[in-house]
């Protein structure tokens, strides 16, 4: 077992680290075709987009994913600080008491 | 955040996505504890694997006595959208040494990503090593202590949900992703909001057919595509 949880940890290690660095070295050595650059301008909207919805949702099989209700009702209290202040650390701490609130609560 | 790119910028940019690494990296190190892995062991997972969702299943996998070679295949899918953020951050390191590109890229998460796609809007576009590598080297270190910290006191406290440190992330993200809408101003607000509620409603669509990690790579992936189509030059 022991043997086993290394042997996964360096290979898992190995394809992470392929999966970031082969960008780099792609990049650096080929021009990018304009094409490319105007897809991968688009990355970071939709990449995080993707990430804050998918932490919105739980999957149920065989159905369309439901509500993540304490994720969500915690999100509306970040958004409002993100507008207002538009500092990532206040929406974080807004965000985490907020949370704390809704289970304290017992709201989900 | 301002136009800044020094190592101590870097360091005081990456602060507020800490917390997020920390509440998420403590509850990785319980989880690691509840499954019987070694302090040591979660230890070296975060500093040689050093992706958060991945390593909540490897760990699973593990339990759950699965092959390596499936265990390895889950973590490729699950790390797969690395390389788009990857791609996109390359491009600010083309005239960069081939060691400072891989060094940047070592330790590239999905944190450090966004804060540099937020600089790049104060910084006339440029990004640079020591501004990237401060902020990835905090990041890192913290991912680590956090998980060894969370696997020592496993079982000590309660549950660190009560806390609301899990949605540290979430905040975080939604912080970063409202903070990037407004600050690129290379297009309208709008075309922004479009890309976002196109990916909004295609991961509501895919989480039907596939896992979160599986969605959220397809979706960024199509959401860009309609990004380009509804941007024609």
């Amino acid at each position: 077992m022991t043997t086993k949880v290394y042997i996964t940890i360096i290979l898992c290690g190995l394809v992470t680290w392929l999966i970031r660095v082969i960008p780099f070295a792609l990049v650096k050595n080929f021009k990018l075709p304009d094409w490319l650059t105007h897809f991968l301008s688009f990355v970071p909207v939709a990449i995080l987009s993707a990430i804050f919805v998918e932490s919105l949702l739980v999957t149920r099989t065989g159905h369309f994913p439901g509500l993540n209700v304490p994720n969500f009702l915690a999100s509306i209290p970040a958004i409002i600080t993100a507008v207002i202040s538009k500092s990532l650390l206040a929406v974080v701490v807004v965000g985490v008491i907020a949370m704390a609130a809704i289970r304290f609560l017992g709201w989900a | 955040m301002d136009d800044q790119l020094t190592y101590r910028s870097g360091f005081k940019d990456v602060l507020p996505t800490v917390f997020g690494y920390i509440g998420v990296g403590i509850a990785f190190g319980i989880v690691a504890k509840t499954y019987h892995l070694s302090v040591l062991m979660v230890l070296l997972m975060s500093l040689i694997v050093y992706a958060g969702s991945a390593q909540f299943i490897i760990t699973g996998m593990l339990a759950a006595g699965s092959p390596i070679g499936a265990i390895v295949v889950s973590t490729i899918l699950i790390n797969a959208r690395m390389s788009l953020m990857s791609m996109t951050v390359a491009p600010y390191f083309k005239d960069k040494s081939f060691g400072e590109n891989i060094g940047v890229g070592s330790l590239l998460t999905d944190e450090t990503f966004a804060l540099s796609m937020n600089k790049l809007n104060f910084t006339n576009h440029h990004l640079n090593g020591p501004w990237l590598n401060s902020a990835n080297i905090v990041a890192y270190l913290v991912w680590a202590l956090a998980t060894v910290a969370g696997s020592l006191i496993g079982g000590l406290i309660p549950n660190p949900e009560s806390l609301g440190l899990d949605f540290a992330v979430v905040a975080m993200f939604i912080g970063l992703l409202y903070l990037q809408i407004i600050t690129d101003r290379s297009r309208p607000l709008l075309k922004h909001l479009q890309v976002f509620l196109c990916v909004a409603i295609l991961m509501i669509i895919l989480m039907r057919f596939m896992a979160g990690n599986s969605a959220i790579l397809l979706a960024t992936i199509l959401g860009c595509l309609f990004g380009m189509a509804v941007n024609r030059k």
